[in-house]
């Protein structure tokens, strides 16, 4: 039993390691001045990296582009959604499979696909209509996300639909009601939380595709087809800081949907009146989601206004003037033995290169670099990188 | 005054309602009247549910006509009909309170909401559960939801009241307590009842008129105590009520009596639905538990008791006679009266008026 138990505790903390390790590892990187991501040597304590993120101006257009695509996206493909789900329970069984096929098959074509058919066509018809105007990026991914993003849309709304009793459509067409009102009273009352995961579940799909946008986007870009190619030119801790806001962003919507949730099922269940947490007025209140959603945004944006006032520049001129100085001591060392190393050159025969670039590459911090120091002449700017790199970050470019 | 009164009645002229091949109505063709508490009474199975949804509107009659008032409803909708149907899982709208429930069909009619909450309360009252108004669906007990059915189906004011089975789902005591309610409710409103059941009881006890159905074929209309004392054929006999089968082959027929040869004798009955035998025809007699007699001289012939089921006023009795196994229904005599003992033999007759000859056909336990 306790070996059960003992067991069970390693392997559940190896697996939250596992899943949640990276994340943490993350965000905390996110708030260390170095310019590399990494969480040692630690430097100063910063919140730079956040001004850094929203000064990035090509992001925060693609960001303002993907809320754009997004709620385009999802105003078109969760009506389209529910409309498929409802003309497939409507069908009978045979063509229904059938044409459940056709309508899930987007979602098994790859996104590239997806996007280039979607230039090629619309390229076609804007150009063969004389609409030119609609062809550019942010119309093209509207209609390319759509073609699979509606069939997400769909998958949800069939899942809720199994549950409906048809039977209720009828017993409201037979007191009186015309089939619009049915649907409005009735069936879009029980479709409701499907609606809202739906647009949740589109809008995400949306945000993140990059396989699909890449292509249609042409020459805008969304958050994420511009992270992508910030990516492709070095990670730097601002990407970090988007790691922390949106882990955050998660947390709150997660504690909000939590507390709703209990709080629902606790009235369902009559336990409301039963539990302590909810027969206290105080405790009441607190825990309703409403409360909850305002005090967390109240304290992150306390947390932001503060963290915004920060100031790590004392530290960071400190940590830079520690840096410049460690480079002028390797300087000087570096300058007395060539010094030296002249005077016994003068005095006795030549040395082997070899056993100089030895020595040199000690110096280096660790960095193996047998090549480098070949040349004999002492700001050979190549020595003076690798030195530098050992204390900085072994990334050429920045 | 009279002509103030609405027209009420159902007209099905020949209706059959078909699924492909299957005919799950085989050409009814009935009234019922105005203000009447109608059921159609058959196992399940038999098409009772094709039949009530063909008279709501949620289908149209491969064959033949159904008339409401008087007026041909081909082509109205359910929502245009002067009907509302009690669904036999009542379908009331979860996410409604009982209020919402009830004033739906004045909420589609555009009725303001303020009236709609007078009529919903008053709704309420009459189905002895004011106060009820803002609790929600899911709080209510079995009877009360069956009970908020009704008002809602009411508060369409309809012509005719389908109901589906609608005390299937309750507990013993409350389905024969609803029984007695949902009698007083249509005596109340004057509006026809129209009531699908399975359950020979509901229909016998609370109705003017029941249609007995089997296989999509209306087998017999009538008031219960003619269903249940002339059956007009095997299946009536067999499914309403309890009775004993004995069949033979006729002998002779006289005016209303007939003589039928059995393995166990020859027995005098009554002809059920004024048919005329041949001498040689096959028939089958049915005589109820109730009726069989000990000792009793006219068509007696001798059995031998086998087991007896104790049930408080009436005990239930089963004797052998030749092969064919009998039930018997005796009134318990207390403590002054004796019953026989099991493997006595015993002496049981009937009187020729009590039993009834009918022709060969199916039977409920076939069916
Ligand atoms: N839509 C339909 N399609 C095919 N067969 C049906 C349909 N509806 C009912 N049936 C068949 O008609 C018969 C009568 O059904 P129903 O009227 O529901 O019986 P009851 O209500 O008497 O139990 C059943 O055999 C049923 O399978
Ligand atoms: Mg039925």
């Amino acid at each position: 039993m306790n070996r059960h138990t003992l067991f069970g505790g390693a392997y559940a903390l190896a697996f939250f390691s596992f899943l949640f390790g990276p994340l943490v590892i993350m965000a905390t990187t996110a708030f260390n001045s170095s310019r590399f991501p990494r969480v040692a040597p630690w430097e100063c304590f910063t919140t730079g990296w956040f001004g850094e993120l929203f000064g990035n101006a090509r992001l925060m257009e693609g960001l303002m582009n993907s809320v754009i695509i997004g709620v385009g996206v999802v105003a078109l493909a969760v009506p389209i959604g529910l409309a498929g789900a409802l003309a497939l329970s409507e069908l009978p069984a045979k063509l229904r499979s059938m044409l459940y096929t056709v309508l899930i098959l987007p979602i098994l074509i790859p996104g590239v696909v997806l996007g280039i058919s979607t230039i090629v066509l619309w390229g076609q018809i804007t150009r063969g209509t004389g609409a030119g105007f609609l062809y550019n990026g942010y119309f093209l991914t509207i209609v390319g996300q759509i073609t699979f993003v509606s069939a997400y849309a769909m998958l949800v709304f069939i899942a809720r639909l199994q549950r409906f009793d048809a039977t209720q459509t009828e017993a409201a067409l037979d007191l009186g009601a015309t089939p619009g009102q049915a649907f409005r009273k009735i069936l879009l009352p029980f479709m409701a939380p499907a609606i809202g995961s739906a647009a949740f579940i589109t809008l995400l799909a949306s945000f993140e595709n990059y396989n699909t946008t890449v292509f249609t986007v042409l020459s805008e870009s969304t958050f994420t087809t511009a992270l992508a190619s910030k990516v492709r030119h070095g990670t730097d801790p601002s990407l970090s800081a988007l790691a922390v806001i949106i882990i955050t962003l998660t947390l709150v919507g997660a504690l909000t949907n939590e507390a709703y949730q209990r709080r629902k099922e606790a009235e369902s269940g009559g336990r409301a009146s039963r539990s302590p947490l909810y027969a206290n007025p105080v405790t009441r209140a607190l825990t309703h989601p409403g409360i909850v959603f305002a005090i967390l945004v109240t304290v992150i944006g306390g947390i932001s206004y503060a963290g915004s006032q920060y100031d790590s520049s004392v530290c960071e001129a400190a940590v830079l003037q520690e840096k410049l100085d460690r480079q002028e001591e390797l300087r000087a060392e570096q300058r007395a033995r060539i010094e030296a190393q002249e005077a016994e050159q003068q005095s006795t025969l030549p040395k082997s290169n070899s056993a100089f670039g030895g020595a040199f590459g000690g110096l280096g911090g660790g960095t193996p670099a047998p090549e480098a120091p070949a040349a004999p002449k002492p700001e050979s700017p190549s020595a003076f990188g690798g030195a530098f790199g050992g204390i900085t970050a072994p990334k050429p470019e920045e | 005054m009279p002509d103030q009164t609405p027209d009420r009645s159902v007209l099905l002229d020949h209706v059959s309602i078909r699924f492909g091949n299957f005919t799950a109505v085989d050409n009814a063709n009935l009234k019922i009247n105005s203000g009447e508490f109608f059921s159609f009474l058959g196992p399940s199975g038999c098409g009772k549910t094709t039949m009530l949804r063909c008279i709501s509107g949620f289908s149209e009659p491969t064959e033949g006509k159904v008339l409401i008032g008087g007026k041909d409803m081909a082509g109205v909708g359910p929502n245009k009909r002067p009907t509302a149907l009690i669904f036999q899982h009542l379908a009331l709208f979860p996410l409604m309170s009982v209020a919402e429930n009830i004033a739906f069909p004045l909420e589609v009619r555009g009725v303001s909401k303020k009236e709609r909450r007078k009529k919903a309360d008053e709704l309420l009252d009459m189905i002895a559960l004011p106060g009820i108004g803002d609790k929600k669906v899911s709080e209510l007990s079995g009877g009360q939801k069956q009970r908020v059915a009704i008002a809602r189906a009411l508060a369409v004011e309809p012509d005719i009241l389908l109901l589906d089975e609608p005390l299937s789902a309750l507990d013993l005591k409350l389905r024969q307590h609803m029984r007695t309610e949902l009698r007083a409710i249509q005596k109340q409103v004057g509006v026809t009842f129209i009531y699908i059941t399975h359950d020979q009881g509901e229909a016998l006890t609370m109705s003017d008129r029941v249609a007995v159905m089997s296989r999509g074929v209306i087998e017999q209309v009538g008031e219960p105590d003619r269903i249940y004392n002339r059956p007009r054929s095997a299946f009536v006999a067999s499914f309403v009520g309890e009775n004993n089968a004995l069949q033979g082959v006729i002998k002779g027929q006289s005016g209303d009596l007939a003589a039928l040869e059995t393995p166990m004798g020859t027995f005098e009955a009554r002809v059920g639905g004024g048919r005329k035998y041949k001498a040689g025809d096959e028939a089958l007699l049915f005589v109820r538990p109730e009726q069989l007699i000990p000792g009793a001289s006219e068509n007696a012939f001798p059995a031998t008791l086998t087991r007896q089921e104790f049930e408080g006023a009436t005990n239930h009795v089963f004797a052998k006679a030749g092969d064919t196994e009998l039930r018997i229904s005796m009134v318990n005599a207390g403590l002054a009266g004796s019953l026989p003992g099991q493997g006595e033999s015993l002496s049981l007759g009937f009187q020729p008026m009590n039993a009834t000859i009918l022709p060969v056909g199916h039977m409920a336990s076939e069916s």
